[in-house]
């Protein structure tokens, strides 16, 4: 009984499939946008691969790119400002570092909305009260918060370098539809070709302290290591734990190993 | 149940002794895992993966809890609260990765379990209830990875969690209420939310007991073997214990290991990089994909693209989808052939390996966009793969001829290692 009906239910399934593949067309529909698109460029960073560690001169140096312009429209939400002691600076200097932010907060007299000193616990205050008020300074888009950004887009860092360097002017043969409208710009790293930033970064903007090179490319590279470390600050403590679990795995694999071997000795099998 | 030969507990301890007139623990584990539970001897390292099974399960469900003393089911704050521990718990971070990247080690371990009970016909009597148990676990595993999935509250949450809630609305005129019944709203939400984290934590415990049923069923007939033919003397069987307890224990070692070079390594590449984006029903991700261990499935879905009778494409996909699991329940009554193991069922063998390709062929069109070749290439592997269990299984277990047989496993054994070592005399 099971194996006929089996073989009718089959046959439904199977002559379905191929209507289905007769009357699907087998060529899309061509995507003219894909021809423009770039694919991104490699960034290497000390902070990849099996053995990474963090360059917390080139942190420091993204976490000041970070503050003197892209804070200006993206928010760093998941960042607390005592999490940048682990870029070098001491207690001290985190304070001073926290006492440079404004944060909402109440007058305590009042109750009315006010804003006081950061302190190490709070988070990086975000440049906009609301979404509302973001994409009204910003064209209608919405800058996305840039905390995890490394690791919510395909290619992670490389796609944050190739697009903090590659706006460019559109070429000759962009097809109409895919030309920018006011208020957005060429970019081949993009997904849409076109976005609502405009290049937030020109050669000479941000002045180092210890004179490291300052074009677009290098404050790009410092900001893309920040924000791979704001991404995921736990990620070279998880390369060492992972090695020494590793280690220890392979010693209990080898033990158990010739455990077996052993037990099994006077058994073929 | 067992065999007559099964050593027997003898408890020596007067305290061993006390428990056992009580209640009887011990002999249990005993009989069950120790040396009261003879096995054959000549078992392969396939016979490895439902103890590792078990220990995923075990290791999602520690982790689990762990991860919901810090979690926060609300839509508000789900994503948030799952960073929160990725940051501030301590050794947080590891907790959630080990519960994310155990969710995949626990689906690879299951698909080679299941692909071994394939390929030596564990799924045929005197084993069919082993199996059947066995396929209710793996229902009960998709949900509950499926829900799992939903509570970061990510993009891929969400749309996750639209598109497999979306199923229920293919069903004619009660589908749509249906969906809204379930979801508790329009569109996944925090009602939504809310009753996915309730049955995540709760599916988990039953997979549990439904595990304990599945073993069980397993040790009225014993374990099947890889020649497929039964124990007929002590000589044919070792004890579990020590046997395979060592042969478990460095199967586990490498099974860590892996577990642990994907967790601390590389604990993203299984993900998906939209699912680090905040849920927002206003945006659509350019590409909706499941986990890997759903792509399979999701080709199937996806394939049926045509009104066939009177039945839409939505539903024949959703039905297809579901019976493609279903078919699996009644593998025992396809399969008509008397020989178990396909080291001795030449036909079997073949079409074993064409289904593994199928459905890994599957697996790619599930993870790639809906744009040819892909299209085609899912239609073709999903009706190969009905073909494989409808047709073409139950037309070859009977004209195939199987090859000569050893007597016993012993024999099996035996004349192995007799051309191993004429092989090593020669050279
Ligand atoms: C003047 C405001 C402004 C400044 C300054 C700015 N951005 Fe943006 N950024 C935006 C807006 C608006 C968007 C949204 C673009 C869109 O979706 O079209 C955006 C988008 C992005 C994206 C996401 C692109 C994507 O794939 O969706 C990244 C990454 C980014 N910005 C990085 C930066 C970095 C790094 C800096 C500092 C060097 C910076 N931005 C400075 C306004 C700004
Ligand atoms: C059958 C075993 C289980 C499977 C297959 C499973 C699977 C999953 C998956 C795939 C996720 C999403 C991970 C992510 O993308 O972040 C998840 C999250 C979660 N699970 Fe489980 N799980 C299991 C058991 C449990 C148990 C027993 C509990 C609690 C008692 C639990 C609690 C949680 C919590 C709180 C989350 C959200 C946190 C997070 O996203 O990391 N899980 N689960």
């Amino acid at each position: 009984m099971v194996r006929p009906l089996g073989f009718l239910v089959g046959l439904g399934f199977i002559v379905a499939l191929l209507c289905a593949i007769v009357t699907t067309p087998l060529s899309n529909e061509p995507q003219a946008a894909h021809a423009f698109h770039k694919e991104a460029r490699h960034l290497p960073l000390s902070s990849d691969g099996l053995f990474p560690h963090w360059d917390k001169a080139k942190l420091q140096r993204g976490l000041q790119v970070y503050k003197e312009v892209c804070s200006a429209c993206h928010s760093l939400d998941h960042v607390a400002l005592r999490d940048v002691a682990e870029l070098g600076y001491t207690e001290g200097q985190v304070k001073t570092f926290a006492k440079g932010f404004q944060v909402p907060s109440i007058n305590p007299d009042t109750g009315e909305p006010a804003t006081r000193d950061g302190l190490p616990s709070d988070h990086f205050p975000a440049p906009y009260a609301n979404e509302v008020a973001a994409r009204a300074a910003n064209n209608n888009a919405l800058p996305p918060d840039l905390s995890l950004i490394t690791k919510a887009r395909e290619d992670g860092k490389d796609y944050v370098y190739s697009l903090l360097t590659g706006f460019q002017n559109p070429p000759a043969n962009l097809p109409k539809e895919l030309q920018p409208a006011t208020g957005l710009h060429y970019n081949p790293y993009f997904a849409n070709l076109n976005l609502a930033m405009a290049p937030p970064l020109t050669d000479g903007q941000v002045t180092f302290a210890d004179g490291s090179p300052n074009d677009v490319k290098a404050m790009a590279s410092d900001v893309t290591a920040f924000l791979v470390w704001t991404a995921e600050p736990k990620l070279v403590q998880r390369m060492r734990v992972g090695w020494a679990a590793f280690l220890f795995l392979s010693i209990f694999s080898i033990l158990a190993y010739l455990s077996y071997r052993n037990i099994w000795a006077d058994k073929e099998h | 149940m067992s065999f007559p030969w099964a050593k027997s507990y003898e408890p020596q301890h007067p305290l061993m002794k006390w428990m056992d007139e009580k209640l009887p623990i011990p002999r249990l584990i005993y009989n069950a895992t120790g040396p009261g539970y003879p096995v054959p001897r000549n078992l392969n390292y396939f016979w490895n993966f439902g103890v590792l099974a078990g220990a995923a399960l075990v290791i999602q469900i520690v982790t689990g809890i762990v991860l919901a003393m810090h979690y926060a089911a609300n839509a508000g704050v789900a994503f948030d609260s799952v960073e929160h521990i990725m940051r501030d718990v301590n050794a947080g971070w590891f907790i959630r990765y080990a519960h994310m990247n155990g969710a995949s080690m626990f689906f690879i371990v299951v698909y080679l379990h299941i692909f071994r009970g394939l390929y030596y016909g564990s799924y045929k009597a005197p084993r069919e209830m082993v199996w059947l148990l066995g396929v209710v676990i793996f229902l009960l595993m998709m949900a509950t990875a499926f829900m799992g999935y939903v509570l970061p509250w990510g993009q891929m949450s969400f749309w996750g969690a639209q598109v497999i809630t979306g199923f229920f609305s293919a069903i004619p005129a009660v589908g749509e209420p249906i969906r809204v019944w379930l979801l508790g709203g329009f569109a996944p939400d925090n009602a939504a939310l809310n009753r996915f984290f309730s049955l995540h934590y709760l599916l988990p415990f039953v997979i549990a007991g439904v595990v304990i049923l599945h073993i069980w069923a397993l040790h009225i007939p014993g374990s099947n073997n890889p020649t497929g033919i039964d124990v007929k003397d002590e000589q044919d069987t070792v004890p579990f214990h020590p046997y395979y307890t060592a042969k478990d224990g460095f199967g586990l070692g490498i099974f860590l290991l892996v577990f642990v070079a994907l967790t601390f390594f590389s604990p993203n590449m299984l993900g998906h990089a939209d699912n680090y984006i905040p849920a927002n029903p206003l945006s659509t991700p350019a590409h909706i994909v499941p986990e890997w261990y759903f792509w399979p499935f999701y080709a199937i879905l996806r394939a049926f693209t045509f009104n066939f009778l009177w039945i839409d494409a939505k539903l024949w996909g959703v039905i297809a989808m579901f019976a493609s699991i279903a078919l699996l329940f009644f593998l025992p009554w396809l399969d008509s052939s008397p020989v178990k193991s396909s080291r001795y069922r030449p036909l079997n063998r073949i079409f074993f390996w064409v289904l593994v390709a199928d459905v890994l062929l599957l697996g790619v069109c599930g993870k790639m966009p809906a744009e040819q070749p892909w299209v085609i290439l899912s239609q073709i592997g999903a009706a190969y793969y009905f073909a494989h269990f409808l047709v073409i299984l139950p037309i070859i277990s009977r004209i195939e001829r199987p090859l000569p047989m050893p007597n016993s496993i012993t024999e099996a054994v035996l004349a192995k290692h007799a051309d191993k070592s004429s092989a090593s005399a020669t050279a």
